[in-house]
């Protein structure tokens, strides 16, 4: 029982982007999921890379709220670990992978959920990195780092925070511009 | 514009219910009114998510990013393939290390004094280990010996002649010539050789050797040894009781193929390292490969019990992925693959020996 308020613990402390909660997930299971990259023709990058992707993939399970996993941690990162590097693998062609671990569940929904986000989230860093300075940094302050008007408008050099406003509105304005025509715009 | 600004400020302070009441009971019904600010309000919610979502995924990411150097630095996290840092950590922590060390040491003494004092004492009597002495070449010798003699008496100069004494069976696990064999058929060995299946001899070297697991492996370092793909997987995992077995030896100069089945998932006296299979077996089928109908290897075999009629053992398979790890600790067989696929799955019997024959040499031994 103990070991299962730990880990819905875990969770909690990940969808508040909590550090103690991550360093502990990656002490617990980066190496399970090293050995099952490594042994199926992985790369220790590719191994981060997959790893570091299944975090945010939970990440994105929990904080949708709930908090329910009806698996173990570890068989979850597991198994979404196992579908993202089968998923590398058919890009190469290749359609065998060997288990290291017993236990995997379906993950194909939250897979699916993930992709998705994922490319929303490619199409925002695209979107932010090209709207340039001051935009970039105005926007991140007020709308990423949550901090206010006032602050900003002193830390950007503006006379007043309703200069600091417009100017932000503008630049939201240009953001969302770029957004959605890539958005709007589905790739084949 | 500022008209465009005007109202998006409005929406956004609407999302994040900022407005007044008043405010907020005149806005509504401008959005029920215009469907244009109406879509407006559903965009910028979508938007404000999105870009809410992207700042939460940004943090994790770099946290995480952050973790994983934090970690890694600390060395907590084996990151294969990074020689510099090593390097550096290795003066970084220097000291740390030889006390660690040294802890290690200690402790690694205590438990294998421990260790020692429980293991049970094997009964050599009960078990047989498989290997074979080469008769015809004990004959050979003989004869080689009188020539020797003979040559001393004339005083001439004579190369030295291996003979052989003893013939196991090892089988390739990669494709650039490593290959299993047991560790007790190379035990105090002065001279190995492999014979392939068309009778010529290849030098090996002993690369690893763990007498506890009862594996060792050989590298064929022979010029003419030519690079093949295996036919065949070593499986990860462990075999079912009642699944079907076959195997190829060398109990006599040539390969003879028996077959059998899993008898049970442990070996002697409940050896949770070995198996026990049905199977016919005589000296010199050690070292060779088990296989199961797929053409996967899930076992070495290695001893039978004497007291007992048809029970052989064999190494369970995942130990070779051990011993791999081992060796891969040495940088020269970092790359060294395991084929993780079988290409024999299925085809009959008579081709999948067939196939198999090239990969499963003699091992000889003096």
């Amino acid at each position: 029982m103990k070991a299962l308020a730990d880990e819905k613990e875990l969770l909690q402390g990940l969808a508040l982007n909590d550090r103690k909660a991550i360093e502990t997930l990656y002490r617990q299971h980066y190496k399970m999921v090293q050995s099952l990259i490594i042994h199926n023709q992985g790369t220790a990058e590719d191994a981060k890379d997959i790893f570091q992707e299944a975090i945010v993939v939970l990440y994105e399970k929990v904080s949708a709220g709930g908090f329910e996993l009806n698996c173990l941690i570890k068989t979850y990162l597991y198994s979404v670990s196992r579908r993202l590097w089968l998923r590398r693998l058919q890009q190469q062609s290749r359609y065998l992978l060997s288990d290291t671990e017993a236990d995997y569940v379906a993950v194909d929904d939250d897979a699916e959920a993930h992709e998705q986000r994922d490319l929303e989230f490619t199409l925002m860093e695209r979107a932010i990195n090209s709207i340039g300075e001051p935009c970039k940094s105005l926007l991140e302050a007020f709308y990423i780092h949550k901090r206010g008007m006032q602050e900003i408008a002193a830390q950007f050099g503006y006379t007043n925070a309703d200069n600091a406003k417009n100017q932000k509105y503008k630049c939201l304005v240009r953001l969302k511009k770029l957004f959605f025509t890539q958005y709007k715009t589905p790739e084949p | 514009m500022t008209d465009d600004i005007n109202i998006l400020e409005t929406v956004e302070r609407y999302i994040n219910g900022q407005l007044s009441p008043d405010e907020r009971v005149r806005f509504e019904a401008l959005r029920k009114a215009n469907p244009e600010v109406d879509q407006m309000v559903v965009e910028h919610t979508f938007f404000m998510q999105q870009l809410d979502r992207f700042g939460q995924t940004r943090k994790l990411r770099n946290k995480l990013t952050e973790v994983h150097t934090d970690l890694a630095s600390k060395g907590l996290i084996a990151e294969p393939g990074s020689r510099a840092k090593v390097v550096h950590l290795f003066h970084r922590y220097k000291r740390t290390a030889a006390i660690a060390a040294s802890i290690a040491g200690i402790t690694a003494l205590a438990i294998s004094v421990l260790v020692s004092s429980v293991t049970p004492v094997k009964q050599k009597n009960d078990i047989q280990l498989l290997v074979g002495e080469i008769k015809a070449i004990k004959n050979e010798n003989k004869k080689r010996d009188q020539e020797i003699e003979k040559a001393k008496q004339i005083h001439t100069v004579v190369p030295p002649v291996i003979t052989y004494q003893r013939g196991a069976t090892g089988f390739l696990i990669d494709a650039k010539g490593l290959m299993i064999t047991n560790a007790h058929v190379i035990q105090n060995a002065r001279n190995i050789a492999v014979q392939n299946s068309k009778g010529r001899d290849l030098s090996v070297e002993v690369v690893y050797t763990d007498a506890a697991r009862d594996i060792a492996i050989l590298k064929i370092t022979d010029t003419s040894f030519k690079a093949a793909p295996l036919p065949y997987s070593i499986k990860q995992s462990g075999a079912e009781i009642a699944e079907p077995i076959f195997t190829l030896g060398f109990p006599r100069n040539d390969m003879v193929y028996g077959e059998g089945y899993l008898a049970a998932k442990t070996g002697f006296n409940g050896d949770t390292l070995t198996c026990q299979i049905a199977i016919a077996a005589n000296p010199g089928n050690s070292g060779g490969p088990i296989l199961n109908h797929n053409g996967e290897v899930i076992g070495i075999l290695s001893a039978r019990q004497v007291t007992a009629e048809g029970v052989v053992f064999a190494t369970q398979s995942r130990y070779i992925f051990n011993a791999l790890k081992e060796l891969q600790k040495d940088t020269t067989y970092k790359s060294v693959k395991v084929p993780a696929t079988t290409t024999i799955k299925n085809l009959d019997r008579v081709q999948q020996v067939k196939k198999l024959a090239d990969y499963v040499y003699l091992v000889k031994v003096s």
